[in-house]
């Protein structure tokens, strides 16, 4: 069993409105050094099986983003 | 003569499909209700509904699992085939994640929950799902949601609805509602379901019903 992590963010230049919404939440809260703030998800995944790393590819092509306004990286832990 | 079949989608968390049923209804067709799990749509269904609702709690995106289940199989292959489908809310958001339609609906840029009676333009008078009607021309529909901001390339589509006056969600150009190139798949956001009884103060929605049956 390997443990992937996958990260999914919205794309640079597509309004994220929540990460707008937290960043003024952080500025109101007296954090005045905040500066652009985004969100995304991180998605956990057991994985068997060879090269998990193709199958978490393939997975988030096929479910986990959705390419039009997100990113997303795969990353395999030991 | 029998009345038209017309199929209305059911996954765990849609909700709008008895109203979907009763307008269908109301234009003369026989609405049948599907399960998500089926491989194929009911037996002689000539049209396809997908209701608005909350499928799968909308988790990872809108409408991302649902179109991942058998039934838009079904779906795919009668819309290839020419068959008309319409898509109301969650299932807008189902179809332009299933590659039916294009783009994909993203939170409305409020972030808040909208509920609201909404003027509708006809942007495209050239599709079926407007009843004729001319380019400008208004259609009052309700609509109510969360994530209903459509983004994407309004060259990919036909863009048959547009938001009159203020854009209630930031979706590019205002758009409410679309159809894919060839016009037989359509969706929108608003709910012309909630709109084809004079009890509820306005029966511009049956166009969109109307048009399944033609």
């Amino acid at each position: 069993m390997t443990l992937v992590i996958v990260t999914v963010m919205p794309k640079k230049g597509v309004l994220d409105p929540q990460g707008q919404a937290v960043q003024g939440a952080l500025s109101h809260m007296g954090f005045a050094d905040i500066g652009d703030v985004r969100v995304g998800k991180r998605i956990e995944l057991e994985i068997n099986g060879h090269d998990p790393a193709a199958q978490a590819d393939k997975m988030c092509q096929d479910l986990l983003a959705n390419q039009l306004i997100e990113d997303y990286s795969v990353e395999v832990q030991g | 003569m029998s009345a038209t079949r017309v199929a209305v989608l059911r996954f765990p968390g849609t909700l709008d499909h008895e109203s979907a049923a009763l307008a269908v209804q109301a234009v003369g067709g026989e609405p049948v209700f599907t399960h998500h799990m089926d491989t194929s749509l009911p037996e002689g269904a000539t049209a396809v509904v997908i209701p608005g609702g909350f499928s799968y709690g909308d988790h990872l995106r809108p409408g991302a699992l649902a179109s991942r289940t058998p039934i838009l199989g079904a779906v795919k292959r009668h819309a290839a085939d020419g068959g008309r489908v319409l898509g109301i809310c969650n299932g807008f958001q189902i179809l332009c994640e299933s590659g039916l339609l294009p783009g994909v609906l993203r939170p409305n840029a409020s972030l808040q929950f909208i509920c609201r009676q909404a003027d509708l333009e006809v942007a495209d008078p050239g599709t079926p799902w407007t009843g004729g009607r001319l380019a400008g021309e208004v259609l009052s529909v309700p609509f109510k949601h969360h994530d209903g901001a459509w983004f994407g390339d309004p060259g990919e589509s036909r863009v048959v609805l547009r938001y009159k006056g203020e854009n209630p969600n930031g979706s590019i150009d205002k758009i409410a509602g679309i159809t894919n190139l060839a016009g037989n798949v359509m969706g929108l956001m608003p709910h012309p379901e909630e709109a084809c009884d004079p009890l509820l103060g306005s029966v511009d929605g049956r166009a969109l019903f109307a048009a399944l049956l033609a």
